[in-house]
């Protein structure tokens, strides 16, 4: 129990300060390797907590590919001409009703989790309960496969939907460059493409005519 | 203090949702800034989610927070692509550039 306190208040010590970084760092590039920081170290919280399969996924999918993507974001874009430090330039006026409403919903949040004290027993309101005998990954392959099917299928669109739109969204059509015509290439047939000649004794035929 | 419990993964998500809300409203630099305070919030959903399913020994916010996940795969997927041809149209993203809609 007390590594578990320790290794909790590493991890979660370690994210709050990125999260923090993320928010308040001058270039973009940092924010994002901070955000890298702050995926890993959740992720070795919910490896700690017992939920090694979502800790490694989140690994996989948030470092691997979110992060990643971000970078190329941040690489591509012409954002090291656009840093500039906090509070300079045209004062707005929205950044304390920001503070103040931030605030309050951590408050909230606090609230919420006082009166949850108050509770004494978690109720469960489903009877997918977990079994202490096989693994984790397991579990959720038995639940995710049977009974939310519908719901991993739509997320399997949902993924394909948002492929395709980024597509559609950054695509540009440039006209100096060659491409494939399939219809042009399914479409030959034998008369448009082969030609029979008579070749003459001793003449020959030019081809390129 | 020692003693590790549900209120203690609760208040750390609390506290990364709040500095989501925080990045959210203070930013003055680009737009990127904001989707990553998007990610971390949630991010923070996910916190909550996984405490409760373990405390309460419940396999469904597991569950919940693949759904989660997949959401915010394709949220930022989506949000870089429009960013990128603001970019190209615009050849900014500063949030202060961004005008277009009188808001």
């Amino acid at each position: 129990m007390l590594f578990h306190s320790i290794f909790f208040y590493f991890f979660s010590i370690i994210a709050i300060f990125s999260a923090l970084m993320v928010i308040t760092s001058r270039s973009t590039i940092n924010s994002v390797f901070f955000l890298i920081l702050d995926f890993i170290s959740i992720g070795c919280l919910f490896i700690m907590v017992g939920a090694e399969f979502l800790g490694i996924i989140i690994l996989i999918v948030y470092v691997g590919a979110v992060a990643v993507l971000f970078l190329f974001v941040v690489m591509m874009l012409n954002v090291a001409q656009q840093k500039q430090s906090w509070f300079i330039g045209k004062k707005s006026s929205h950044i304390p009703f920001g503070l103040v409403v931030s605030v309050i919903i951590f408050l909230e949040l606090l609230v919420v989790l006082g009166g949850w004290k108050y509770k004494k027993n978690i109720m469960s309101s489903s009877n997918l309960f977990i079994n202490e005998n096989i693994s984790n990954t397991h579990l959720i392959g038995t639940v995710m496969y049977t009974d939310y099917i519908l719901y991993f299928q739509i997320s399997g669109i949902i993924l394909l939907l948002s492929m395709i739109g980024a597509i559609v969204l950054t695509y540009q059509k440039k006209d100096n460059i060659k491409k494939q015509s399939y219809i042009n290439q399914i479409s030959r047939e034998k008369i448009t493409s082969i030609e029979l000649k008579k070749v003459e004794f001793e003449k020959g035929v030019k081809i390129d005519d | 203090m020692i003693d590790i419990g549900l209120g203690h993964y609760l208040t750390l998500g609390a506290i990364i949702f709040s500095l989501g809300i925080i990045g959210i409203f203070l930013n003055r630099k680009n737009i990127i800034v904001i989707l990553m305070s998007v990610e971390l919030i949630l991010l923070a959903v996910n916190i909550n989610l996984i405490s409760f399913s373990i405390f309460s020994g419940d396999i469904l916010g597991q569950i919940f927070t693949m759904l989660i996940l997949t959401v915010a795969a394709a949220e930022a997927a989506i949000g870089l692509a429009i960013i990128v041809v603001f970019y190209r149209n615009k050849g900014s993203i500063r949030v202060e550039d961004i005008h277009e809609m009188k808001g």
